[in-house]
């Protein structure tokens, strides 16, 4: 068979697309056939059709409170302690009521103690999270098993469509090298580069391993976690009983966390 | 035909390779951005998006403005448009390079950026805008390029361009539309939360870009021998004009609603764009510049006879341009971020690397449009020489 140069170049080049494609496609299949053989579930693992948070605020006394669960997280999960306040990462903090709760921040004459409260914030873990819909890479996706709110910083483009979209303002970007910011680093827990999107993944690693999330262990019984789907719950029992609020319930996101104000006789 | 991008003038050469040290510096500025991160920009964690997203939003626009040419010529069959539209055809073509470039710029990881089109996510209004984004720069490229080919070889455009071209109408719409759909569905970022956004875009893009393309016209004229004809650029004018109407009016519809309403989180980007919250007022002189402007655009281009003198013509079209650019190029964009979510103030401002990475996107784009249009004035040059 002769040809020509311009044919064979045809050839070549229209092989070479064929070959990249096919190989790509083979390596799919055969990815996900290694990673259904691989799992086997730590019988330990802690099981739940949609976790949920219930943080009694009235619980949390001292500055001490606060800053235990926000250590243990950020010691954890080698959360980078950046000096700069633009170009802070944080999975867990602390804020006052009226940052907390903007909506209801214009009354001038509410209640004091609850005006001068500070609450702790983390990631909803929405059931219907603003942050997923906009990703356009399921970097961040909704584990539909038990309803975490998921972030891969691997697939990461960076584009921070799920900062803009996150109506909790939950969501921190690496502007600069983590690394250099990360005290003592935890050898368990991966440890993220620059221009990645990372934020509170509900301790999926420690639930594997049938532990509670850290903030919720260090909380003294401040944070309760459990099933918001299960009635006999501890969570919701507590949100039977007591009065809960969620942050900016009226977007629809339907947050997991339920805030217990407690507080004076009257509340 | 690309070869005769490759002879000029001396002028010609300066320009290219002032544009090319523009670029370089931007990509040793992009150098340092890929090392350090995105720290080295005015960005924070409360304002994530800033001049690179606003240039990208604007420039859709522009990108769009193009069927403002292609509907009269080809739907209508107004014949004077015949020399205008490659040029609107090619700007389209440099528009939208420079939207995928300021995107590039904008991505934390880059070299990842491939992962939207390996992971496919039809719910993300991204990944729509990368396929109409795209699609319409190829449509572009495609029609000018055949279009100019057929022209100077003194044939008809090949019958299979024509579907392309009306193609092209509802697409160039779609680009503005997805890209305000990027913004307009975000839940808690009350600015962007409107349903008029997509309108309001289209508006101020039928405007924006039609007047850079009446300076375009008039600069090719002033430095070539081919005249895309007055008589085109007075009805483009009448475009720009009806548009910037329009884009006024849809911004006076926000106002409206954010203020009667007297909802605060809708009314607080508004104020802080247009007065300040408790002393932060960085934007402040520039929302009222934009203001001032569209209006002193509006004041002449409304009035026919000002409008006909080319000179008055080409001043309102360039203060219209500047207006338009830092209402939605820079205004619109930050507006979604201050307050931020928990109705605090951060500023942004962005840094010297920044200002310089984002000149060497337009430089890029200027030497595409340069490239472009030279090849597209030679050719109509040769024509015109044929023709006498």
């Amino acid at each position: 068979m002769s040809m020509n140069r311009r044919q064979f170049l045809k050839l070549a080049s229209a092989s070479t697309i064929l070959g990249v494609g096919a190989a790509s496609v083979i390596n799919n299949i055969s990815n996900s056939s290694l990673e259904a053989a691989q799992i086997h579930p730590d019988p330990r693992s802690l099981k739940a059709k949609r976790w949920g948070f219930v943080v009694d605020v009235s619980k949390l006394t001292t500055e001490e409170d606060y800053q235990r669960c926000i250590d243990t997280c950020h010691d954890i999960h080698n959360v980078p302690n950046n000096p700069n306040p633009r170009h802070e990462v944080k999975w867990i903090w602390k804020d006052t009521y009226e940052h907390t709760f903007p909506n209801t921040a214009e009354d001038k004459i509410m209640n004091r103690e609850l005006q001068e409260k500070n609450f702790l914030l983390f990631c909803n873990h929405c059931q219907n999270p603003a942050c997923v819909r906009v990703c356009p890479t399921k970097a961040t996706f909704k584990r539909e098993s038990d309803g975490i709110v998921m972030q891969d910083m691997h697939r990461c483009i960076g584009c921070r469509f799920c900062m803009a979209a996150c109506p909790f303002g939950a969501r921190s970007f690496n502007y600069t090298d983590p690394r250099p910011n990360i005290k003592v680093e935890n050898k368990e827990f991966p440890t993220r580069m620059i221009g990645v999107v990372e934020k509170c993944t509900a301790c999926y690693e420690r639930l594997a391993v049938g532990k509670q999330p850290a903030c919720v262990e260090k909380s003294n019984g401040a944070i309760v976690f459990g099933d918001l789907e299960d009635p006999n719950s501890e969570v919701r029992k507590l949100i039977a009983e007591k009065y809960t609020i969620r942050r900016k319930p009226e977007l629809g996101t339907q947050p997991s966390i339920y805030y217990v104000i407690g507080g004076g006789e009257h509340a | 035909m690309l070869e005769k991008a490759l002879s000029g003038s001396n002028r010609y050469w300066a320009w290219i390779f002032f544009l090319l040290a523009v670029i370089g510096v931007g990509c040793l500025a992009y150098m340092k951005q890929l090392n350090e991160g995105l720290g080295i920009t005015g960005l924070s964690r409360d304002v994530s998006w800033g001049l690179y997203i606003g240039q990208f939003t604007f420039l859709v626009g522009v990108a769009a403005s193009a069927v403002m040419l292609v509907i009269p010529y080809y739907l209508h069959d107004y014949k004077k448009f015949s020399k205008i539209v490659i040029l609107g055809e090619f700007l389209a073509v440099s528009a939208v390079i420079m939207c995928v470039l300021f995107i590039m710029a904008d991505m934390g990881q880059p070299m990842r950026v491939a992962n939207i089109l390996l992971h496919p996510t039809p719910g993300s209004i991204v990944f729509w805008d990368v396929v109409v984004l795209n699609g319409y720069l190829l449509l572009n490229i495609v029609i000018g390029w055949t279009t100019l080919g057929a022209d100077r070889k003194g044939v008809k455009p090949p019958d299979w361009v024509k579907p392309l071209i009306y193609l092209s109408v509802p697409w160039a719409v779609s680009i503005h539309t997805v890209t305000a759909f990027l913004y307009a569905g975000i839940p808690g970022r009350h600015f962007w939360l409107t349903a008029v956004m997509a309108a309001r875009f289209l508006a101020s893009a039928f405007s924006g870009g039609p007047a850079l393309l009446i300076l375009l016209a008039l600069l090719v004229r002033k430095f070539s021998k081919f005249d895309p004809g007055a008589e085109a650029i007075q009805a483009v004018g009448k475009i720009v004009t009806y548009a910037m109407f329009a884009n006024v009016f849809l911004l006076g519809l926000e106002f409206f609603t954010a203020f009667y309403s007297n909802i605060p989180s809708h009314m607080h980007p508004f104020l802080y764009l247009y007065t300040g919250i408790d002393g932060h007022t960085k934007l402040v002189p520039f929302m009222w510049l934009s203001s001032i402007l569209a209006v002193v655009s509006l004041a002449i281009l409304v009035f026919p006879h000002l409008r006909k003198n080319e000179n008055i013509l080409a001043f309102a079209c360039a203060i219209l341009f500047i207006s338009l650019w830092i209402d939605k190029g820079f205004g619109l964009i930050i507006g979604g971020f201050v307050p931020n979510m928990f109705e605090g103030i951060t500023e942004y401002w962005p840094t010297f690397l920044e200002t310089l990475i984002t000149l060497g996107v337009w430089a890029m784009g200027f030497l595409v449009l340069t490239v472009l249009y030279k090849v597209a004035i030679a050719v109509r040059e040769e024509d015109a020489a044929v023709e006498h």
